[in-house]
């Protein structure tokens, strides 16, 4: 493990101001940080330690969404009762990811700011544009198997690895952050990025801005939805594939429908646009068919991840199938129905 | 780097420590190679393989990602410290019934985490199980017995809950 200094801030304040300071990290759970430090992959000068902060709760706001402090644990926002019944989808996409011991540590704000697991990321003896601005990309011609079809650029081709961001994006989440000039909200689209010619950058925070909340839209998709997720084990694998659906049905007929992609690019994955095709429809094999041509359009295999353009269409068909019959994937009995 | 050793302490199996670390030691060395309770394995080192689980605050995590200075007043139980009164833990006695080890390098934390699952509550399934344990590997294959003994600790603690109502 690399050697760094430490602090402990004990208010939103303390941190935004310890932040400031270059090369300083805030650490919450540590799950993805403390890994990156031990194989030099990151290597703060400090880290600033926000685990003390009043972070931790999940309550209601007065135009009826959540908002959810950014230091709430991955289990305890999975299996908080509200979340159950109101946005059964975020926490189907966080039972889906990672394991009961890493959700138990692992937070909402760290959860966004997961970096990617692309094996060249994490090999220090290998040329990454991510970790080294202008070094070269090792998995463009490399081993790319579970790489982007979206959204790539000739720097990276990297994936982002979270399921809970993939439903944050269905849902139409927003993240709230703090800086030295106060609060912002970032919208979902805007806080993730592709990677274009800088994709040393996962997103549009600034260094010394602190995720303090995330904040969940008043929805109702308790019934049309489901997270599926394709991967090379039934459990504890990131996705190759997945896929966030939520519909609203009146009459037989899709009202408003969000589709979001993991697995596929360097952010979670949405086209309005193309999701505009589905309002009005049937919800028929033949309406979802035309809907994945059209969301995976562009996409652009790397050679060795080509199967993942047909593997998202028939994803993004068996989902709207689940969301609109309402039988939403089970992630314990891991039959695709 | 000079950085001073940070003064903390931790409840290990109901017994205080105040024990100065570095920054960068994580909670498993700590347990270790500081308090030398070497029940708790290092096994992949990268929160992947599970065998380092212990409980902290009475929630199971990967002690190899946690940075013992970040869990300073914290309570924390390993698996020297699942039997009460020489008496082994439901699970471990379980354990033995099914024969649900091989090597056994990762029993204490399969241990651990099974430990927790079931105070968690939320499995219900064979299938539940299965997935609730997924965060720990068994290179010897000892799944099926390991899923079995959790299984009859289940199925005895939740009869224990319906004789007692």
């Amino acid at each position: 493990m690399i050697r760094f200094d430490y602090v402990r801030a004990n208010s939103v304040a303390e941190a935004v101001t310890a932040l400031s300071s270059p090369g300083t990290r805030a650490l919450a759970g540590g799950t993805n940080l403390v890994d990156l430090m031990k194989y030099d992959v990151m290597k703060p000068r400090r880290v600033v330690d926000i685990n003390r902060l009043p972070l931790k709760d999940i309550s209601e706001r007065d135009s009826g969404g959540l908002r959810i402090g950014a230091l709430v644990t991955n289990s305890a926002l999975a299996w908080d009762a509200r979340i159950a019944k109101r946005y059964p989808l975020l926490a189907s996409a966080i039972l889906a990811g990672a394991s009961p011991q890493l959700r138990n540590a692992a937070t909402t704000g760290g959860n966004l700011l997961q970096r990617t697991r692309c094996y060249y990321f994490y090999d220090t003896s290998t040329p990454c544009n991510k970790r080294d601005r202008g070094a070269g990309c090792s998995a463009i011609g490399g081993i790319n198997r579970i790489h982007a079809v979206l959204g790539a650029s000739d720097s990276c081709i990297a994936v982002h690895p979270s399921d809970m961001c993939v439903a944050l994006a269905a849902l139409d989440a927003e993240v709230e952050v703090e800086g030295p000039q106060g609060v912002r909200t970032i919208t979902f689209p805007e806080f993730h990025r592709l990677p274009a010619d800088d994709p040393q950058q996962d997103n549009t925070m600034r260094a010394d801005e602190l995720i303090t909340a995330v904040i969940l839209p008043p929805a109702d998709f308790g019934r049309n939805h489901t997270y599926l997720k394709v991967r090379d084990r039934l459990s504890y694998a990131f996705a190759l594939v997945s896929v966030a659906a939520a519909l609203e049905m009146r009459d037989g007929i899709v009202r408003d429908a969000r589709v979001a992609l993991g697995g596929v690019a360097h952010k979670p994955w949405r086209d309005k646009e193309a999701e505009g095709l589905l309002k009005g429809e049937r919800p028929d094999e033949t309406t979802f068919r035309a809907f994945a041509e059209r969301l995976m359009r562009d996409a652009k295999g790397q050679g060795q991840n080509d199967f993942k353009i047909e593997l998202a269409r028939r994803t993004i068909l068996r989902a709207l199938m689940q969301a609109a019959a309402g039988t939403p994937q089970n992630q314990s009995d891991k039959v695709i129905r | 780097m000079d950085t001073p050793k940070i003064e903390i302490a931790l409840t290990v199996n109901g017994a205080r420590h105040d024990i100065a670390v570095a920054p960068w030691e994580t909670l498993l060395d700590v347990l270790r190679e500081r308090l030398h309770l070497t029940g708790s394995k290092k096994g992949c080192d990268q929160g992947q393989c599970g065998a380092c689980t212990v409980l902290v605050d009475g929630e199971r995590i990967n002690s190899c990602l946690a940075l013992a200075v970040s869990r300073d007043g914290a309570a924390i139980t390993t698996v020297e410290g699942l039997a009460e009164g020489g008496e082994l833990h439901p699970l471990q006695a379980a354990f033995i019934e099914h024969d649900a080890f091989q090597c056994g390098y990762c029993t204490p934390g399969q241990l651990c985490s099974g430990v927790a699952l079931l105070h968690e509550g939320r499995a219900q399934t064979r299938e539940d199980i299965r997935e609730l344990m997924s965060g720990n590997l068994c290179r010897c294959g000892a799944y099926t017995n390991i899923a079995d003994a959790i299984e009859t600790a289940l199925n005895r603690q939740n009869a224990g809950r319906e004789a007692a109502e």
